[in-house]
């Protein structure tokens, strides 16, 4: 008995013990040695100064916590980076909801398809996609020239659509839409129709139905949503960089610049730690408000 | 309710819409005989032919398929590992450990493992990248095996352990034939992911060592290009067709992309 008890341990161990220690060895720790490289001086030539400096004192101190702080552009940046992820989520949810009922509604042999159609251009190279934007958005496409063919009768001046916040957040849309067709899609396909064929026996109108019925029974899909796509939305940086303008610099691109160009790992490091806090706050956040009505939904019915 | 339904069918076709016109057009213009890529002027191989003359891209192409092929592998043995792990006891750190790498922004993983390398001064270049690619594909792997085996009978195996299978043998003539099209369709994401990513290898490759994505970003911030479209073309029939394997080999991969949160 013993022998078997241990045995399993063992196996448990030998199963689970190379996964553990490569993502402690990759993740966990470089994680931990960022969180300490917070609190080190930038070295003199980029990177971080001797962790023991000359007097023979470690080198910790919370000067670059202090900067973020008083220097109110970062904090800005932040706000800014908030807004585009909220917008972003909010669009996404407005395209994705029909787009979730038509898939969820359709005959059971026809959703697979649909949904892998919504899929599959997830699966294409991410730069692939924001370039695709630089196409369509360019000065002689024809979606700018019409654009500013309207805006010519108008008697404005032409607008370019390239490099813009506009450019910024249709890509930002465009690459987290399926983030939120799934969960939505998951959880729509699960509502009774009974349901709504009562409300309507009862005399609610199509956007009573809507409003009162489906949408509060699909809030733990559109928590789960929002929070894919706001969290990767969050800490983009390569759409700014390739589609956005010189105002357009979101959070993901000063910690790319901390790191690659001035070479300030300890204020680059505050930085994602910020942002990691915020990502995880938000998840937090849709977890339990998505159990919290959940479990309201259920006592309720 | 007909009206209702058309104005459905109309909010859904322009979001398909949205979703395929941008790629559909890359590939068009990929044909297209003309530099600026604005409007078709004629039918031309031509881009095609430059990127066969094109070395560089050869050796980001090169690079994107060892360093996916390494990835692929390792990841596949140690997330197939994982997902077993977390299927059959009850653990609490690797769960932890595999999804949050899947949860948190990329920009986050890849800066971390920057400093992670150079603190060890350890050569940016191949190798770093697939040990970062690693790293975040043993999660996508384990749970899809997770999912395989939630599918599975348990019966199958209790009976091949009351036959007196050890272990070892149960898993490797009962539980992984069972699992294997799990295995197969998560061995090939994780190819998928590696070839694809940007972010990460942005941070982890340094300065010498260039990949397919990263070759594309060099590319598009000097100016567009039609041989970008060529490129973009090819790299998205590959893609598709490792993931229509996939998904036939694993179906409840179209589930498992929400078993993330």
């Amino acid at each position: 008995m013993r022998e078997a008890r241990s045995g399993r341990l063992l196996g448990k161990w030998l199963v689970s013990g190379p996964p553990i220690l490569y993502l402690l060895l990759f993740f966990a720790i470089p994680a931990l040695i960022m969180v300490l490289a917070s609190f080190r001086t930038p070295g003199d030539f980029g990177g971080l100064a001797p962790l023991i400096d000359e007097a023979g004192k470690p080198d910790l101190n919370v000067d670059s916590y202090a900067r973020f702080f008083t220097e109110s552009v970062y904090a800005q940046i932040f706000v800014k980076s908030f807004v585009y992820a909220i917008a972003t989520t909010l669009i996404c949810l407005a395209i994705a909801y029909p787009l979730a009922t038509l898939i969820a509604r359709s005959p059971k042999k026809h959703r697979d398809l649909l949904l892998l159609l919504v899929i599959l251009p997830f699966w294409s190279n991410f730069l692939i996609r924001v370039y695709a934007w630089m196409i369509v958005l360019g000065p002689q496409a024809a979606l700018a020239r019409a654009v500013n063919g309207m805006l010519g009768w108008f008697g404005a001046g032409p607008v370019s659509l390239l490099f813009s916040s506009f450019a910024v957040l249709v890509c930002l849309v465009y690459v987290h839409l399926p983030f939120m067709v799934l969960p939505l899609y998951a959880n729509l396909e699960k509502h009774d129709q009974a349901l709504l064929d009562a409300a309507q026996d009862l005399g609610a109108n199509a956007w009573q139905r809507f409003w009162r019925i489906t949408f509060p029974l699909s809030l733990p899909g559109v928590y789960a949503g929002a929070a894919l796509v706001f969290i990767p939305a969050l800490g983009i940086f390569a759409i700014p960089d390739i589609l956005g303008g010189p105002d357009d610099s979101l959070i993901g691109n000063v910690i790319k610049q901390q790191f690659l160009e001035t070479r300030d790992w300890p204020f680059g490091s505050v930085l994602s730690i910020v942002l990691t806090v915020a990502a995880l706050a938000v998840a937090g956040l849709a977890a339990w408000v998505g159990a919290h009505s959940t479990r309201r939904e259920a006592s309720g019915a | 309710m007909p009206r209702r339904s058309a104005w459905l069918w109309t909010a859904a076709i322009a979001g398909y819409a949205f979703l395929y016109l941008p790629l559909v057009i890359v590939v068009v213009y990929s044909f297209n005989d003309s530099r600026l890529n604005a409007e078709w002027v004629g039918f031309t191989f031509d881009w095609y032919r430059k990127l066969a003359h094109n070395e560089e891209m050869q050796q980001a192409a090169a690079n994107s398929l060892v360093i996916g092929f390494v990835t692929s592998v390792v990841a596949t043995v140690l997330g197939t590992m994982a997902g077993v792990a977390m299927h059959q006891y009850k653990l609490r750190l690797l769960p932890i450990l595999v999804l949050t790498p899947i949860a948190i922004p990329e920009i986050l993983m890849g800066v971390s493992l920057l400093i992670f390398f150079v603190l060890l001064n350890f050569s940016l270049g191949l190798v770093s990248v697939a040990l970062a690619h690693i790293a975040f594909c043993i999660g996508f792997v384990a749970i899809v095996v997770r999912s395989r085996l939630a599918g599975t009978d348990e019966s199958l195996i209790e009976a091949a352990r009351d036959c007196g299978a050890s272990p070892w043998q149960s898993f490797r003539y009962v539980t992984l034939p069972l699992i294997m099209p799990g295995v197969i369709a998560g061995a090939l994401m994780a190819f998928t992911l590696s070839i694809d990513d940007f972010v990460i290898t942005f941070f982890t490759a340094g300065a010498g060592t260039v990949t397919l994505p990263l070759q594309i970003y060099s590319m598009i911030k000097i100016a567009v290009t039609p041989e970008v479209n060529a490129v973009s073309t090819l790299l998205m029939l590959l893609t598709l067709f490792l993931i229509v394997i996939a998904t036939k080999l694993s179906p409840s991969l179209l589930r498992s992309n929400q078993e993330t949160t």
